[in-house]
């Protein structure tokens, strides 16, 4: 196992590398002047632009350019947001908490659900919950984020008022920002912090408002799963393991549990740091339906601004959670799969 | 050669089924002839009547014909609503203009008409069948015109993805080494993003228009089908007929466009019709988040851009708006679930391992 994670660790550098290439190469289809604002830390330097444009190089060629944008990016300077107002790395670490929480929020419900619900069909194939099970799936599957956000906005919101967009209503929000209540944010998760600071009523408070995004978002991610720990658990109840153990008499809901569901579960492993980056691809959408403020909301809104320095600043973020993701994915099904983890 | 020849048989010995078929087809046509209305529009568009009314003969014909693809298709009743919705869809595509004739003063029939410039949307109503947006864009016209745009973006897309992919995974899968090394880590590149964030990045650099829409979707999915292929072409290699190919004197391309690409593209239909939905999501999400073509233009993504607004009703009426973001919120879904429900039936029948297994 060892061999088989230096080679993936060996290999992140070089994807690493890639991305940053790939970034570089979309943005030679911009005009110098734009590609500027990369370099822009402070809105007052805007009037200086070709002063700029001579200092970074950005009339040199190619490869000289690549070396200093990547020197830049490496010491930390990715360039002014607009859609932010503030310098890119500022603004990733000050949106990236909330899209944290909001995952998490989804994720746990997404595995336990998805599970749950994919042991279940299987268990019972063709039977009403198995059907009932494939035509949920399918439908998520196929119903656009957009839309299912929209609706449950229109629903929770606007006909129940349970689940109201934004990250806390304005009195909480005055009550956080306000320096008399001594509100310390330990670690940017808002519900974490207010059970730290001891005010139940700011969690129940950021609770209501992270419902309606991570409802959304579980909905649309749990259909995959599903259907993987669906045909994942069939397979295996099929193996010759699971009935030598039903042939000794072992009871079927341990045969179940700790049988089956056991090694079915090591693709769903794969696939739950594979989830993480599909839910960070689906915070663009779902953070502008429900307004919530974080890396999301800030690339869609710099993409639609121009804002080139955020959009690529969001992009590589994200790019680097994603390799890490993948990196996890890779380690986890190696470490689970003892066929792979002997070799 | 094998093909057409069962194909005949099949038209010989359903000689009487096809001709009812056109039969019927040609009542329905004459039919429709007969109401004025219709008459006057299939009148102005006679080459897109025409398109349908082939379509509609192609559609009996494969359907009546028998054979172990569409038995086995029949057996599944999922399988039969994806055929059904996707052969709805492009009946409407088809159709466009017979269903929802542009004005006579249009430039570009994808432009949907304005009626008004009221800032609210407006509820159904005679002349507009599902209402009218914020600006009063008719709904019934963007969605009926939105299903060609829907159709041209997978289309392309696809052609786009499977070329590149196609050219990519055929040199990494045939020569292997240090090519396959070089093209395999340049898929993992491309992967290193989560598919959207990608393509808001590539739409925000080239600029917003449908045409960067596409362009930023292809260069997110190439990666896929040159893995599919590359994957394919390694089973593939070293099986006896590539060998006695490779015996008789035939070259590398004629090996790959021959014998290693007609036996790769089951997988390969697969994952392109699973692909026409994840695709029009996709583009409609670009679309959503106002990266798409100007406001106005028939393209569901915008329709539903156009919705936002409305979402939460007026005071003590929440759902006062509801057909803005209901009627084009269906339109997509069906023809997203039609692809995916068509997409598994083809894994079903192709591919007899995974039968019944999702």
């Amino acid at each position: 196992m060892a061999g088989y994670i230096a080679r993936r660790l060996v290999l992140l550098p070089v994807v690493a590398f890639g991305v940053t290439v790939l970034i570089f190469a979309l943005l030679q289809f911009l005009d110098p002047a734009i590609r500027a604002g990369a370099f822009i830390t402070n809105p007052n330097q805007l009037k200086a632009i070709d002063a700029i444009i001579r200092k970074y190089g950005l009339d040199q060629p190619v490869y000289v350019q690549y070396w200093t944008w990547l020197r830049e990016v490496f010491t930390g300077n990715l360039g002014w947001s607009q859609a932010a107002r503030m310098p890119v790395g500022e603004a990733i670490l000050r949106f990236f908490p909330p899209t944290l929480e909001l995952t998490l929020f989804a994720f746990v419900p997404i595995m336990l659900m998805g599970v749950w619900m994919g042991t279940a069909a299987a268990v019972h194939r063709d039977r009403l919950i198995d059907h009932v099970t494939r035509v949920f799936s399918i439908s998520f599957r196929s119903l656009p984020s957009f839309v299912w956000g929209l609706l449950v906005l229109m629903v929770t919101y606007g006909r129940l008022n349970w689940f109201p967009p934004g990250r806390l209503s304005l009195e909480a929000d005055l009550f956080v920002r306000n320096p008399e209540h001594r509100f310390v944010a330990y670690t940017g998760l808002m519900t974490v912090d207010a059970l730290l600071n001891g005010q139940l009523w700011i969690f129940v408070d950021a609770i209501r408002h992270l419902a309606g995004p991570a409802l959304t978002l579980t909905m649309v991610s749990i259909a995959l799963l599903v259907r993987v720990m669906r045909s994942s658990m069939l397979e295996v109840l099929n193996q010759d393991y699971v009935r030598t153990a039903r042939s000794k008499g072992v009871a079927e809901p341990v045969v179940i549990t700790r049988h089956a569901r056991k090694n079915a579960l090591i693709p769903v492993i794969t696939l739950s740091s594979l989830t993480i980056v599909g839910l960070l691809g689906g915070v663009v959408i779902t953070e502008t339906i429900f307004n919530f403020p974080g890396i999301g909301r800030w690339g869609a809104f710099a993409a639609q601004q121009l804002d080139i320095p955020g959009v690529t600043g969001f992009t590589m973020f994200v790019a680097a959670i994603t390799v890490l993701g993948n990196l996890l994915a890779d380690v986890l099904y190696a470490y689970f799969d003892p066929r792979i983890r002997l070799q | 050669m094998g093909l057409v020849t069962l194909a005949s048989r099949g038209i010989q010995v359903h000689r009487s089924r096809l001709g009812g078929a056109a039969g019927a087809a040609a009542a329905v046509a004459v039919a429709a002839l007969a109401l004025p209305v219709v008459r006057e529009r299939i009148l102005r568009f006679p080459l897109d009547f025409a398109a349908f009314l082939l379509f509609v003969l192609i559609l009996v014909a494969f359907w009546t014909i028998p054979s172990d693809f569409t038995r086995r298709m029949r057996k599944n009743p999922l399988s039969v609503i994806g055929f059904s919705l996707i052969a709805f869809f492009v009946a409407v595509a088809l159709l466009a203009p017979v269903l929802a004739p542009p004005p006579p003063t249009s430039r570009d029939a994808y432009l949907i008409p304005q009626r008004g410039f009221a800032a609210d949307p407006q509820p159904p109503r005679p002349g507009h069948p599902f209402g009218t947006t914020e600006g009063q864009y008719d709904l019934y016209y963007g969605i009926v015109w939105g299903t060609r745009t829907a159709f041209r973006v997978s289309i392309l897309v696809i052609a786009i993805a499977v070329a590149i992919g196609l050219l990519l995974g055929g040199l990494s899968g045939y020569y292997g080494g240090k090519v396959d090394e070089a093209i395999m880590r340049l898929t993992d590149i491309f992967l290193a993003f989560p598919g959207l964030v990608l393509a808001v990045t590539v739409v925000a650099v080239l600029g917003r228009s449908l045409t960067n829409i596409m362009i930023a979707i292809a260069v997110v999915h190439w990666p896929i089908y040159a893995r599919l292929l590359r994957g394919d072409i390694l089973s593939v290699r070293g099986r006896d007929y590539v060998e006695a190919a490779r015996a008789a004197g035939a070259g590398d391309l004629r090996i790959i466009t021959r014998h290693v690409i007609p036996n790769a593209i089951y997988p390969f239909m697969v994952l392109s019709s699973l692909d026409m939905g994840l695709i029009v999501i996709t583009a409609a999400a670009l679309s959503f988040l106002g990266l798409g073509p100007d406001v106005g233009y028939a393209d569901w993504g915008t329709l539903i851009n156009l919705s936002r607004n409305w979402i939460l009703g007026r005071p003590g009426e929440p759902f006062a708006f509801w057909y803005v973001l209901v009627y084009p919120g269906t339109a997509i879904f069906l023809f997203v679930l039609g692809w995916n429900l068509l997409g598994d039936a083809f894994r079903d029948i192709l591919d007899p391992r995974l039968r019944g297994s999702a």
